[in-house]
């Protein structure tokens, strides 16, 4: 009966222990995004179509000493005419808290699909920024960004 | 806080058609809604969450801006300067606010 009672006890402390362990792994110290929440954001706006890599020249520091402001700029090749522009680029970082970054709607009257802003990136991280043309067809480019000091305050 | 003060830099003077690179900076926290005071209560999240640009009226750009973009935000972009007329820019607080800035460009 004893043995029966102090058994059990003891099976039921290392199920809580290891339930405890296995809460403090998944637990994340600072939410993160993930590649997969990027493409889930892709997925809302742009789902079942395809993109085609290039047309984006996307311009990024390889390496950024102060993760509070990283510049981006970017440009996409295109005529910018009445038939021809660019509807709209989307950027998103898949290390961040959040997954978008920024969006920019363009229209025939702007001579270039193109912006410079000043991003923060919590840890190093891929950049990717997707372009819509005004005819549907879809656009992106991708590039890394290794951060000595984080931007989120942590 | 003070008044965000939106700045804008571009020629004032263009020939018909000619493009010219429009340089924005605006002071603003771009509270993230990530940062925790010291009671380790979480600081919400304030943020200029749109810019628009406009010419003579009409709409000529847009961008909506995420807790990634970093404080004082900083925008430049490209116009393209059909005839003389009025630019005018928006930045559009979370909260509502909205702060303007204009530039009128001159032909010749």
């Amino acid at each position: 009966m004893q043995r029966n009672a102090s058994a059990l006890s003891r099976r039921s402390m290392m199920v809580g222990a290891s339930a405890a362990a296995l809460a403090a792994v998944l637990a994340p110290r600072l939410a993160v995004a993930s590649p997969v929440q990027v493409e889930a954001e892709i997925n809302k706006l742009y789902a079942g179509k395809s993109i085609a890599e290039g047309k984006i020249k996307l311009d990024l520091p390889s390496i950024a000493e102060n993760g509070l402001v990283v510049p981006l700029n970017f440009e996409v090749e295109s005529p910018m005419t009445e038939k021809d522009y660019v509807k709209a680029v989307h950027v998103f970082a898949d290390g961040n808290p959040n997954p978008g970054v920024a969006s920019f709607y363009f229209t025939p009257m702007m001579p270039k699909a193109a912006a410079q802003i000043r991003m923060r990136l919590a840890q190093t991280q891929n950049i990717i920024a997707v372009a819509e043309l005004a005819d549907g067809s879809l656009y992106t480019a991708r590039k890394e960004v290794k951060v000595t000091i984080g931007g989120c305050g942590g | 806080m003070a008044n965000p003060t939106p700045r804008v830099r571009m020629a004032t003077q263009a020939k018909p058609g000619q493009v010219i690179e429009v340089k924005t900076l605006i002071s603003h926290e771009m509270e993230s809604g990530q940062r925790k005071d010291a009671d380790g209560k979480v600081i919400p999240r304030k943020i200029i969450k749109a810019f628009v640009a406009k010419f003579n009226g009409k709409e000529i750009f847009r961008s909506d801006w995420h807790p990634a973009v970093s404080a004082n935000p900083y925008l430049s972009f490209f116009v393209r300067v059909p005839e003389a007329g009025t630019f005018e820019f928006s930045w559009l607080d979370d909260d509502g606010s909205v702060y303007k800035a204009e530039q009128a460009v001159t032909i010749g």
